[in-house]
């Protein structure tokens, strides 16, 4: 199956193996993901957060220019504005009437496309059961848990990702790779990357409350699904520290495609 | 051709504020058959039924049309008036220009136009009226409780010190309810056992109260007055009448893993047991699931150790039919399960507690033996937090709860705080709130002594995570007074969950055709004027059946539903509503379609000699009970040759008001 597919700027830059590994892995597992031609940064965040129309044009642009009926995501703040931008497009007639007046679009954009998660993607058109048939190296005695943050999970009726107070998917999604995933409660907090720049501290007491709490459940490594997390869990790091890895990543070791 | 008169009513300005009824009562006088029409400010004053009364008189009237408010509000009046002055009172029609007029619309001419229009249909409709005579049923003098806790108990109480019977229907095995669990009670702080017991035993011991115990109701047939109650008494597998409550069986079974209801379940109790020490009947009950000798045929220690020789295990459910004037619905509460609520943690830290646990733990009857240990580790709690509304007040849309105030938790919570640093006086106590609500007499003294003098740290915030570091609760939540985040390591953490109706409600309500609201509580027939009553005749409500209350509100409205009661079976007869169904049996045909839809059974069918223009024959046809029919006229839209009508609503009626609106 042929889904259209939205990297993300970070995806090019920073978080590369996330794409990477994303590549890899979905071709191993027969999901062809074809780039949008064009595209633009998501606008991270942001513009979800004000009125501001010209901030989210480049989302909708994104969507317009999705060729397939889903588009699927990596990096965790452009699923997040993506799916909103596109909630509240079929939402909201004033945002609808505005972004097509400043685009001006050849043909309007129908809000028909579904902004995907890769997670979701696995567990929904895949299937975790069938994902354990086709790992090769199974992950099997490492103690693994999830940091999911904040933007895959709220707000929760916009994403309807998961429960935003105990997710499981990536969980179900561990130990599909045959890992022991472990469950810690502060696993769905803001991991502080927002005040990151201005408030440092603010940002590393946030990181020692997870990663105190991932050690304290018995956590040996993490993985996240968000660019931002993977800055700030190692670079915040204070007191505790673990490894910490994209999804993808693991999913490409568990596949065998890690090296190719 | 009958001669009509019209009466517009003003009601003040409520109608002529939108009507001009001087308009619609002129109308109204070139309409055939009216030979009289004219308005006043208030038709239902003594001066407005005089006027009503002399009309009849004067102008020998066959039928009056009374164009005011609804039905509902003074049908009744005006049908006594036209009595009074000789009219058969089934010769009157409420013209409804209040709610469905005046009260929606704006603009006069438009509401005037509709006045007109429904007034017209009201004449059309009684052109066509028959006079109806009223019949007469019996009143079976006896009232059946559904639940056995406080309200149950205090109706059944009143009724049955009034001289009537009573049947006490309990669905435990043993009266008493949520408040037998209790340990203290707000704003007195008296022990809720020590008020408590001494009402089982009265109604135990009172002749006229019969309690059935461990027991549900199954069916109920029948009306007003003369309602037919099919009791299934679930087997105990205990001879009642034997059985002296020694409890010698308990400490000798030898299967110990029953959860222990009582105690909400934070021990176990053995297969065989009694509830709690003051349980009523003092009796013993044999849980199936988890006895021995029902499941695999060996063990029999109970029956080799009891004296009485009172073990059954053979025993088997019993049916009971009972006959009843009144059914009172007395059905309770549960307090809401709050592991959805993730956030906080209650599936998965077993020192995350629901207030009525709590209430165990601090009773002397309880787990703990009444000292407050927490329960992973039974350690002394020194820090304890307290979260208010958790269920409760959400928003409908979330599905993380009720949207309703479940009333009591403000103060049991702010009771429990008081206790415990009474007690504990080493002890934080923190309580986070949305609002404190103490309406109530006592009631803000006593959250204020919480305050002032126990020093309980209240929190004006809502709590977001309670997660296990260690041996220790970390609750974060809001301090909105002084804008801040706060985190506590707590020991123990207490949610006042929100309180639900119990789960036999909802088939309760729809066996009894009472009506319930969205959230199960049951409706009464007004919210203001008749709160202890179902809009469903004979069925009456008490305690939080109808919606959440404390104690004291709770007696009040059981005792205010026992004084309904006795007004009802104090009657020898009631007076039958004559607008009633009636077959047609030359039209006919026996297809059975209106026994089936028929809610309260009043339609059988029988072989019978049918005379006609050219029939006669013996054939199977519909008959109507006119003591049991209650006029729904679910038969007459059902009944597809035609042959069912509604007296006083015929189909004859009806389309003579729709062809006065459409034509």
């Amino acid at each position: 199956m042929i889904y259209s597919y939205y990297p993300g700027c970070t995806l090019k830059d920073r978080a590369r193996q996330l794409d990477l590994y994303a590549r890899a892995s979905a071709a191993a597992l027969g999901l062809e993901l074809k780039e949008l031609t064009q595209w633009q940064c998501c606008g991270a965040v942001y513009p979800a957060a004000s009125d501001d129309i010209a901030s989210r044009l480049s989302a909708v642009r994104a969507l317009m220019n999705t060729e397939e009926k889903k588009l699927v995501t990596m990096c965790s703040a452009c699923h997040h504005v993506l799916k909103r931008t596109n909630f509240d497009w079929k939402q909201d007639a004033t945002f609808r009437t505005r972004a097509t007046n400043y685009l001006q679009p050849e043909v309007p954009y129908d809000g028909s496309v579904e902004v995907v998660h890769f997670l979701e993607l696995l567990r929904d058109e895949i299937g975790f059961d069938e994902l354990k048939k086709k790992v090769v190296n199974p992950l099997t005695g490492r103690k693994i848990g999830a940091f999911y943050g904040c933007l895959l999970l709220r707000p929760s009726k916009v994403l309807s990702f998961d429960d935003p107070e105990n997710p499981t998917i990536m969980e179900n999604f561990i130990r599909a790779l045959g890992a022991e995933p472990v469950s810690y409660p502060y696993r769905n907090e803001c991991c502080g990357a927002y005040v990151a720049m201005e408030d440092q501290k603010s940002a590393q007491t946030q990181v020692e409350r997870a990663l105190n709490s991932a050690v304290a459940a018995g956590c040996e490594e993490l993985i996240t699904a968000c660019p931002l997390c993977m800055y700030n869990l190692v670079e915040n790091a204070t007191v505790h520290r673990l490894p910490v890895k994209y999804f993808t990543e693991l999913l490409a070791e568990a596949l065998g495609v890690k090296e190719a | 051709m009958p001669k009509i008169g019209v009466f517009v009513c003003w009601c003040g300005s409520n109608i002529a504020g939108t009507v001009d009824v001087e308009a619609v009562s002129e109308a109204m006088k070139t309409v055939p058959g009216v030979v009289f029409s004219t308005n006043y400010q208030y038709m239902c004053s003594a001066a407005g039924q005089k006027m009503i009364a002399d009309a009849i008189h004067e102008y020998h009237l066959d039928g009056i049309v009374v164009a005011s408010c609804s039905p509902r509000m003074h049908e009744n009046t005006f049908r006594k008036t036209a009595q009074a002055a000789g009219l058969n009172p089934y010769m009157v029609e409420i013209a409804n220009i209040r709610e469905q007029c005046s009260w929606i619309h704006k603009d006069k001419e438009e509401g005037t136009r509709k006045a007109i229009v429904l007034a017209k249909a009201a004449v059309a409709k009684l052109l066509h009226n028959q006079p109806l005579q009223a019949g007469t049923s019996a009143v079976t003098k006896r009232c059946l409780v559904i639940g056995g806790g406080i309200a149950g108990i205090q109706t059944a109480l009143d009724v049955a010190n009034a001289g009537y019977e009573v049947d006490i229907v309990e669905q435990r095995p043993t009266i008493g309810g949520r408040m037998a669990q209790l340990d203290k009670t707000f704003p007195t702080l008296d022990c809720s056992a020590c008020i408590l017991t001494p009402k089982m035993v009265e109604a135990a011991q009172n002749e006229k109260i019969r309690i059935i115990s461990y027991a549900k109701v199954e069916k109920v047939e029948g009306f007003v007055g003369n309602f037919r109650a099919t009791i299934r008494k679930k087997a105990r597998f205990i001879d009642e009448n034997k059985c002296t409550g020694c409890s010698l069986c308990m400490q000798k079974c030898p299967s110990k893993k029953g959860r222990d209801e009582f105690n909400m379940e934070m021990n176990n109790r053995p297969a065989i047991y009694i509830p709690f020490a003051q349980a009523i009947p003092n009796v013993a009950v044999i849980d199936p699931e988890q006895c021995i000798k029902l499941k695999s045929g060996k063990c029999g220690l109970c029956e080799k150790v009891c004296s009485a020789g009172a073990i059954n295990y053979q025993q088997k459910d019993e049916l009971l039919e009972r006959e009843y004037g009144a059914i009172v619905v007395a059905t309770g509460f549960r307090p809401m399960d709050p592991s959805p609520l993730n956030e906080l943690g209650y599936a998965e830290n077993k020192d995350v507690i629901t207030s009525l646990e709590l209430e165990r733990l601090m009773n002397a009857a309880g787990p703990t033996k009444g000292t407050l240990l927490r329960p992973s580790d039974l350690k002394h709690p020194r820090e304890i937090v307290f979260i208010q509304c958790v269920g409760s007040r959400c928003d409908e849309n979330t599905n993380r709860g009720k949207p309703y105030c479940s009333k009591i938790c403000c103060m049991y919570t702010a009771k429990h705080a008081m206790l415990i640093r009474d007690k504990y006086p080493d002890t934080n106590v923190h309580v986070f709130y949305i609002d404190v609500r103490t309406p109530g007499k006592n009631f803000d003294e006593f959250y204020r002594r919480a305050v002032e003098q126990y020093g309980v740290d209240y929190i004006k915030g809502m709590v977001g995570k309670v997660a296990r570091e260690g041996d220790k609760l970390m609750v974060r939540g809001s301090d909105l007074i002084n804008n801040r985040q706060v985190e506590i390591a707590a020991d123990l953490v207490v949610l006042a969950t929100a309180i639900e109706p119990d789960p036999s409600a909802r088939s309760i309500g729809t066996m009894l055709t009472a009506s319930m609201d969205t959230n199960d509580f049951f409706t009464e027939a007004h919210a203001k004027l008749r709160p202890v009553e179902s809009p469903t005749a004979g069925i009456f409500l008490s305690g939080v059946a109808q919606g959440p209350k404390d104690v004291p509100e709770t007696v009040a409205q059981a005792s205010a539903a026992a004084s309904k009661v006795i007004g009802l079976l104090a009657k020898d007869h009631l007076v039958t509503n004559p607008c009633v169904a009636l077959s047609d049996e030359l039209l006919c045909n026996g297809c059975s379609q209106c026994e089936k839809v028929c809610p309260y059974g009043a339609i059988t069918y029988e072989n019978r000699e049918v005379r006609g223009p050219g029939v006669r024959e013996v054939r199977r046809v519909a008959r109507v009970n006119p003591a049991v029919c209650q006029g729904c006229g679910a038969c007459t839209v059902t009944c597809p040759s035609g042959a069912m009508d509604l007296k006083g609503f015929t189909n004859q009626q009806i389309m003579a008001e729709v062809d006065a609106i459409c034509l």
